[in-house]
């Protein structure tokens, strides 16, 4: 079974379908260093064996708790950490295989927006500078046309002209997340990583800043991995949606079909979580989790959901349960992890 | 009532487009005085740079009495072997704020270079570089400079090189722990994510947001290496007779009659010294102030 799994998880090559992101197994443990004389007593599995593939144009949302590992994926596919184990394949090319002047020619197709965009530009340089000095290293814009190249990316993200000349400082929050964007769209970036980039701001400019990425990417063709933990956000900007547990992708399938159909209890809690505006509503009996996010040092063992789980059996802390497509729903290519089917669950749960 | 609104939005934009620069002189006039210590500093500048020309007499020529008391002839008296002080005292000023800047100047370099590579690098480079500072600091200062000269020829340029080369460790230090923070800075990883080489990640990116505390730590050391430099020429092992520098000219107070009966010839350039250190100290206080960007007096 698990054989099998692995099988399907080497990059396929389809006809014109080839994915632009793909990542297989990948792990990424950081070193717990401790003891009298300094050692490494353990590791943080911050990512502990994610596959998934993102289509060109499309936009992957990943959702998850503080801690699930969900930032961590966003930075070894631009390459700013190396996975400990596993492999990212990006246009079918092997990213950790590349030699640098290889990693040179793709890096700038690989752009990141970060979540805080205060500290994402520095202080000391105004816009002008941070905006042109990688578009002029690059080549992609000359010394003669990278004001109007500038330009027209600043109007793209709707930005004016005026605030060329100004600093990091001097903007608001909302308008230095565009600004962030603006510096991962003059590259001409393919992929875009987006690292919880609204979650720093408050909900009206939020929605801007989404509106903002969701048209972009139609208008530029961009693929997009959007990382964050409001569900209404990830729903808004993506097509489909991973759902991550402890350094495990439990759950992955279309957006729809994720809110319609949650088929992992986790999802279910995660969606049940959230708020709903209307005051007659108490909030109350959704099935709230109870307890905290597992310790990712020590998962525990079987499914790693299993000890805060509302349907968990016996069997579930046995064995570790593996990604399995959901065939009675339509949409296809929906996947969870999860030993008991939705309907039993239901059934348990009422008898219990 | 329209216009005071219009004018009160026009101060705000002249605020909001107010340089880092201006900002910062803004800031730095409010110490008044480091202000005034400033104005010393460049009146003293002035006056050394321009010693060949206000000098009265040449600093080593034998032109009056010996250790004659000041008159009219000689302002500031004559000393031992009948040199006018004024002029050497010109001629010292000199010859200590060019080993003091040129000491600082080189234990900067050799610090800053150091810290950011293993700030940067981290791991075994780090783990070197920064044993191989604690070596060093852990000599005390003043005899390892005392070694050093007596080694070399002790000199003018042997003395700026001593001092430069025993007086990095702590800006290195300064500069590997501000690295190590602006390393995990977004705008560092952004500019590794943009593929932008790593000359440019260190000297555009991470360099600039350490010149601050470089520069308030560089006042200290420049005070410092023109203290270290009086204390060596002091005690013979720095600047060589017949160049003047404060220290060696303070050499005359280690006998106790020139102490108690010739005030003349130790209190002028002991006085320049105190002057010189604390300005500069002032300055660099200030400094520190105006620099920092997270100050609450704006």
């Amino acid at each position: 079974m698990e054989q099998e799994m692995e099988k399907e998880r080497q990059p396929v090559k389809e006809e014109s379908h080839e994915p632009l992101i793909q990542v297989v197994d990948m792990k990424k443990y950081y070193p717990v260093k401790g003891g009298i004389i300094t050692h490494t007593t353990g590791y943080v599995k911050a990512v502990d064996g994610v596959s998934f593939s993102i289509m060109p144009g499309e936009t992957l949302g990943l959702v998850g708790e503080s801690g699930c590992g969900k930032s961590t994926i966003g930075r070894q596919l631009v390459g700013l950490e190396k996975p400990t184990a596993g492999t990212v394949y990006y246009k079918g090319r092997d990213l950790s295989s590349m030699d640098k002047r290889e990693m040179r020619q793709i890096r700038t197709n690989l752009q990141m927006v970060f979540q805080d965009s205060y500290s994402s530009l520095n202080p000391r340089k105004h816009i002008y500078e941070i905006l042109a000095q990688p578009m002029l290293y690059h080549k992609i814009s000359s010394k003669e046309t990278v004001e109007k190249d500038i330009l027209k990316i600043l109007d793209m993200v709707g930005l004016s002209k005026n605030m060329l000349g100004r600093y990091p400082h001097e903007f608001s929050g909302g308008q230095r997340q565009r600004i962030g964007i603006a510096k991962a769209l003059s590259l001409n970036p393919e992929f875009i990583v987006c690292d919880e980039p609204v979650s720093a701001l408050d909900v009206s400019i939020q929605a801007q800043i989404l509106n903002l990425l969701k048209s972009l990417q139609k208008e530029l063709h961009l693929t997009l991995l959007f990382v964050g933990h409001g569900l209404g956000a990830v729903n808004y900007v993506s097509d489909r949606i991973a759902v991550m547990y402890l350094g495990k992708i439990v759950e992955i399938g279309e957006a729809k079909e994720i809110f319609r159909n949650p088929a992992h209890p986790y999802t279910q809690a995660l969606l049940d979580a959230v708020p709903i505006p209307d005051p007659e509503e108490d909030g109350l009996g959704h099935g709230l989790l109870q307890g905290e996010i597992g310790n990712n040092t020590k998962p525990p063992i079987g499914c790693r959901f299993h000890t805060r789980c509302p349907y968990a059996m016996e069997a579930c802390s046995g064995n570790e349960p593996g990604m399995q497509e959901i065939v009675e729903k339509t949409a296809g290519g929906h996947f969870t992890a999860c030993l008991i089917s939705p309907e039993k669950r239901e059934f348990r749960a009422a008898s219990s | 009532m329209v216009i005071s609104i219009v004018k009160a939005q026009d101060k705000n934009k002249s605020i909001a487009t107010e340089s880092y620069r201006q900002t910062v002189f803004r800031r730095f006039r409010r110490h008044h005085l480091a202000a005034a210590s400033l104005i010393v500093l460049a009146v003293l500048c002035l006056a050394a740079i321009l010693a060949p020309f206000i000098a009265p007499y040449e600093p080593d020529a034998i032109v009056g009495p010996f250790s004659g008391a000041p008159c009219k002839e000689f302002l500031l008296g004559t000393d031992q072997i009948g040199r006018d002080v004024l002029s050497r005292l010109l001629y010292a000023t000199r010859v200590s704020l060019l080993v003091g800047v040129m000491a600082t100047l080189l234990s900067t370099v050799i610090g800053v270079a150091l810290g950011l590579a293993a700030g940067y690098f981290g791991g075994v480079v780090d783990m070197v570089i920064m044993r191989f500072t604690d070596m060093v600091m852990s000599f005390p200062y003043i005899l390892l400079v005392l070694v050093a000269a007596s080694i070399f020829k002790p000199g003018l340029w042997n003395i700026i090189l001593i001092l430069g080369f025993v007086d990095w460790p702590g800006i290195a230090r300064l500069v590997r722990g501000n690295v190590l923070s602006l390393r995990e800075t977004n705008f560092v990883k952004g500019n590794i994510v943009a593929g932008m080489p790593l000359r440019h990640i260190l000297f555009s990116e991470i360099l600039p947001n350490t010149v601050a505390p470089i520069l308030v730590y560089g006042t200290s050391v420049l005070a410092l290496s023109m203290l270290d430099e009086a204390a060596l020429s002091f005690l013979g092992m720095g600047v060589q007779p017949p160049m003047a520098s404060l220290g060696n000219m303070l050499n005359g107070a280690q006998s106790l009659t020139v102490l108690t009966d010739k005030p003349w010839l130790w209190i002028p350039p002991g006085l320049l010294i105190v002057v010189l250190v604390v300005a500069i100290n002032f300055v660099g206080d200030a400094l520190r102030d105006a620099l920092d960007p997270n100050s609450e007096k704006r």
